[in-house]
């Protein structure tokens, strides 16, 4: 019962969203669906389409080669493959739009070295659809990535050795049986992403590109219409029902797709000469474009500035960011457990369907979130702040609106889903008859949870805990509209400047959250290490389901 | 159906620097179904793939009909090297239905011969009602079928199963084992499997390998495993029974516990050329008889049906064991009257007590 309330709870802004369909904006909604609305659409669709082909192209493939192939350099590119999770979109647009714009350094020497003038030459132009397909692909793949490379490494040997011997090349034994194999994990990856697509406003509004993120801001900031843009998003939600949906159905499909934990796994095979190039190629080249190129035009920048960043406002900013991430994560984790767990243990159309509600609240947009919680606790306010007045002539203004906990609410109902996902997964690989052996043992389902799923999900949780961390740093839209007013983070402050074309003076905050991403990016890739090589925990495991035959 | 032979000429193999198998040699004849016996950990498994060239060896050769197929400088890739695999956990493809299982080493053939294919499969291996299935819903027996169906689809040179009975139930093993022994003899193929249980192994095989440390110990049929082991350790591994002390008198007289025994009347005996050895005892060596004036203490009895299987003290502590009709039953502490019956016997010299 208390699920559901905390489901409706988090809820709130989807309802908040949904329900505005069914009030009349006036014109506004007939202004838009004459002007922009297809535009928004068709923005939106291309930029799914573009990044999901730039995604699973880069996310995929090195994810193979890390877990079958051993090769100098090879564990490094394992963890080294994340480092492009620590970037937000909208900072690593920043980076090459300054380095590739007409101004930057590229076109500069292009132009010296063959006396060109603005205009004689072709270029890219990075603001555009495509420089925004190739920015998003390149710090959102690591998602496919990461749940490739896991439902990769979780593929028994002895099955590929079959296709092996069944006459397939290892080439071939990749498309026939390890990529079907892990199609469902790859869709669950491939929709996070997308989520995370659709969610992006920092780098879609920097190039100018009207979707549905910037038309919402747009309409509600410059029309001033909060039912319109909440209206927008409604139509938003519609895009992301379908990806949760693939998302769940995935999920389910991969029960099938165990090839068994107790399995070995497969033997590293090797590489030389050209297929070596090609795997450094394959595996180099997004962590290259991804991080290394973005990280040092950073570096650079902020060397020039160094002397106008590091400032007590900086310390601020720091501590503002780094203190809301720690406790929306905290918090994401304990109500993901909360959830996931209950979903378990008392199975119900309604535990099931509140926690797919709940699971909506991430592809929400920041700038949706942001309208679907400022509506309700306006109101709140407002009525309370009447209520005291009348009562105790005493005026309690905006209690909640303006403060952290709004914030905090909003990172929520925004990342919880994430937390959840994760958590979600990695109870998926348990199977129910172990809980059903640990409860015949006489152990409570919480007992049940301590000794045996939170051991076995360890890696998961960590998961859970530090995607929420890096994106609650990262985030972006929402923080903007929902801060105490004077209240700055890192990402505010980058943002700020970068529109104001100040984009070196830009790269102190944003190597600031770099760096701080970096971190929990770090121990993610350490704990995958460990999962790898340590089968400490493994035996265990299998102990435990061989007794529960 | 000309399936190959398939010979080992002293072959190594070694994972990460440790010897684990220590030049194995015994050949297959075409047709044949060979196995290597042995308990766990003593590199049977590791010698098998690397017959199926999951791992190289380290000296010696693997070869077809003549034709190496791995040495230490030449390895023929496991994809070209024609040989099934049935693994012991089945390792079906769980994205694939049954017939998509069985077909998938059949690409290159039409689609009429590979419906073909499946269908003749399907009908030997008796899962035509699951073709449409998908592994997740078949039981472990089923699940079996598929794995070997869909392994000696594409009519590989030679079938490798990895302990293929060991995940299922006991009933159901032996029945599962005659068929596809039935299923191999019929498709003609050359086939090795590995297992740790010497049942398995008699009920599929023609000859049994025994493996102790990396060590091929005896390659020979279970009549001979069974009755004439090269080694104590042979001995010790296959079928129950006890070592007794023993003298040698003469030429042809061996003193024992039990009696004295006349060497002319045992096939193919021979003295190990010590004074003092060991004899080799099976339970239906000994013999229950009450007229006997030898007599032993029962110690324990395990109804089988229709024998019981004693274990009996003899009066200087000694155990042995006995197979008596059923119909004799004796109570435990009773005293039983036993003599020798030796057909077959095997004396080892006598080890040294440490």
């Amino acid at each position: 019962m208390s699920l559901l309330v905390l489901s409706m709870l988090l809820a709130t802004p989807i309802v908040v969203v949904v329900s505005s369909v069914f009030f009349t904006a006036g014109d506004i909604w007939t202004h838009l669906l004459d002007t922009v609305l297809t535009r928004y659409a068709r923005n939106s669709l291309l930029l799914m389409a573009g990044v999901s082909v730039g995604v699973l192209t880069l996310g995929i493939y090195p994810a193979w080669i890390v877990t079958v192939y051993r090769f100098p350099g090879s564990k490094m590119l394992e963890w080294a493959l994340l480092l492009p999770l620590a970037i937000p979109a909208y900072i690593i647009a920043y980076t090459y739009t300054g380095m590739l714009d007409v101004a930057g350094p590229l076109q500069s020497a292009l132009r010296e070295a063959f006396e060109w003038r603005y205009g004689d030459y072709w270029f890219p132009e990075i603001r555009s659809l495509g420089g925004a397909i190739a920015m998003l692909s390149l710090v959102f793949y690591p998602y496919v990535y990461l749940l490739a490379r896991a439902a990769f490494a979780e593929q028994s040997g002895n099955v590929m050795e079959t296709a092996r011997s069944l006459g397939c090349s290892q080439h071939s034994a990749f498309f026939r049986v390890a990529l079907p194999l892990a199609r469902p994990a790859i869709v669950v990856g491939l929709s996070i992403a997308l989520m995370e697509t659709l969610a992006d406003y920092g780098t879609v509004q920097y190039f100018g590109i009207s979707t549905f993120t910037t038309g919402i801001y747009r309409t509600w900031n410059g029309l001033g219409s909060s039912i319109g843009a909440a209206q927008l998003s409604a139509l938003l939600l519609g895009f992301v029902f379908v990806l949760v949906s693939l998302e769940a159905w995935s999920r389910q499909q991969s029960q099938f797709f165990n090839t068994g934990a107790r399995n070995r796994p497969s033997t590293p095979g090797t590489l030389r000469g050209p297929s070596l190039c090609l795997a450094y190629a394959v595996c180099g080249l997004p962590v290259l474009l991804g991080f290394v190129v973005p990280f040092m035009q950073l570096l650079v920048w902020a060397s020039i500035t160094y002397d106008t960043i590091l400032t007590r406002d900086f310390a601020g900013y720091l501590f503002n960011s780094v203190t809301l991430a720690a406790i929306t994560a905290i918090a994401a984790l304990g109500l993901a457990l909360f959830i996931a767990y209950g979903k378990r243990v008392f199975p119900s159309q309604l535990t099931r369907a509140s926690s797919r509600l709940v699971g909506l609240g991430y592809a929400l947009p920041g700038t949706v979130v942001a309208i679907g919680v400022l509506v309700p606790f306006a109101w709140f306010d407002n009525r309370l702040s009447e209520f005291m007045v009348a009562t105790f002539d005493y005026n309690t203004g905006l209690l909640l609106s303006g403060t952290v906990f709004i914030l905090v609410f909003a990172y929520l109902v925004r990342f919880l889903p994430i937390a959840l996902n994760t958590v979600d997964a990695g109870l998926a690989k348990i199977r129910p008859s172990m809980d059903e052996t640990g409860r015949s043992m006489g152990f409570s389902p919480a007992a049940l949870l301590r000794r045996v799923h939170i051991p076995i999900m360890r890696g998961s949780l960590a998961t859970a805990l530090l995607l929420v961390f890096v994106d609650v740093l990262k985030e972006l839209p929402a923080t903007l509209l929902l801060r105490p007013f004077n209240f700055n983070t890192l990402a505010i402050r980058t943002y700020e400047l970068a529109n104001e074309e100040r984009l070196a003076d830009a790269a102190g905050p944003a190597l600031a959250i770099v760096l701080a991403s970096l971190i929990p990016v770090i121990l993610l890739s350490r704990t995958l290490r460990q999962a790898g090589e340590a089968p400490s925990s493994l035996p265990q495991g299998s102990s435990i389901s061989d007794e529960s035959k | 159906m000309t399936s190959p032979a398939l010979q080992l000429d002293n072959v190594s193999v070694h994972l990460g620097g440790k010897l684990i198998v220590d030049s194995v040699s015994f050949r297959v004849p075409a047709g044949g179904i060979g196995c290597l016996l042995g308990a766990s950990g003593c590199g049977k498994t590791t010698l098998l793939r690397a017959i199926a060239g999951f791992e190289p060896v380290s000296s010696g050769s693997v070869s077809l009909d003549g034709l190496p197929i791995s040495t230490p400088m030449k390895m023929l890739d496991i994809e070209k090297r024609r040989v099934g695999m049935v693994f012991q956990d089945h390792s079906l493809f769980p994205h694939l239905s049954v017939r998509q299982n069985i077909a998938f080493g059949l690409q290159s053939m039409s689609v009429a011969k590979r419906e073909a294919r499946i269908d003749e499969l399907a009908s030997l291996l008796a899962i035509g009602e699951l073709l449409d299935a998908f592994p997740h819903r078949l039981s472990g027996g089923q699940q079996q079928r598929v794995a070997i169906a869909r392994a000696m689809a594409p009519r590989p040179e030679v079938l490798l199963l990895d302990e293929p009975l060991s995940s299922l139930d006991v009933e159901l093993r032996e029945q599962l084992a005659r068929e596809i022994r039935g299923v191999l003899k019929h498709e003609g193929v050359t086939a090795i499997l590995v297992s740790h249980n010497q049942f398995e192994a008699f009920a599929m095989a023609d000859e049994i390998g025994v493996i102790k440390g990396g060590k091929l110990l005896q390659w020979d049929n279970a009549f001979n495993l069974y009755h004439t082991p090269a080694s104590l350790a042979v001995a010790d591994f296959i079928g129950e029974g006890v070592l007794i002390d023993g003298r040698a008198v003469g030429e042809h007289t061996v003193e024992t516990e039990l009696g004295v025994i006349d060497t002319r009347q045992i096939q193919d005996f021979n003295l190990p050329g010590t004074t003092d050895i060991s004899l080799l005892l099976r339970p239906d060596d000994v013999f229950h008889d009450d007229a006997s004036p030898t007599k032993a203490r029962v110690v324990e009895k395990a109804f089988r049906g229709a024998v019981f299987l004693y274990t009996l003290e003899l009066d200087s502590g000694k155990r042995v064991l006995s197979l008596a009709p059923s119909h004799h039953d004796h109570a435990i502490g009773e005293p039983m009257g036993i003599r020798l019956d030796v057909e077959h016997l095997v004396a080892f010299p006598k080890l040294p007590v440490v």
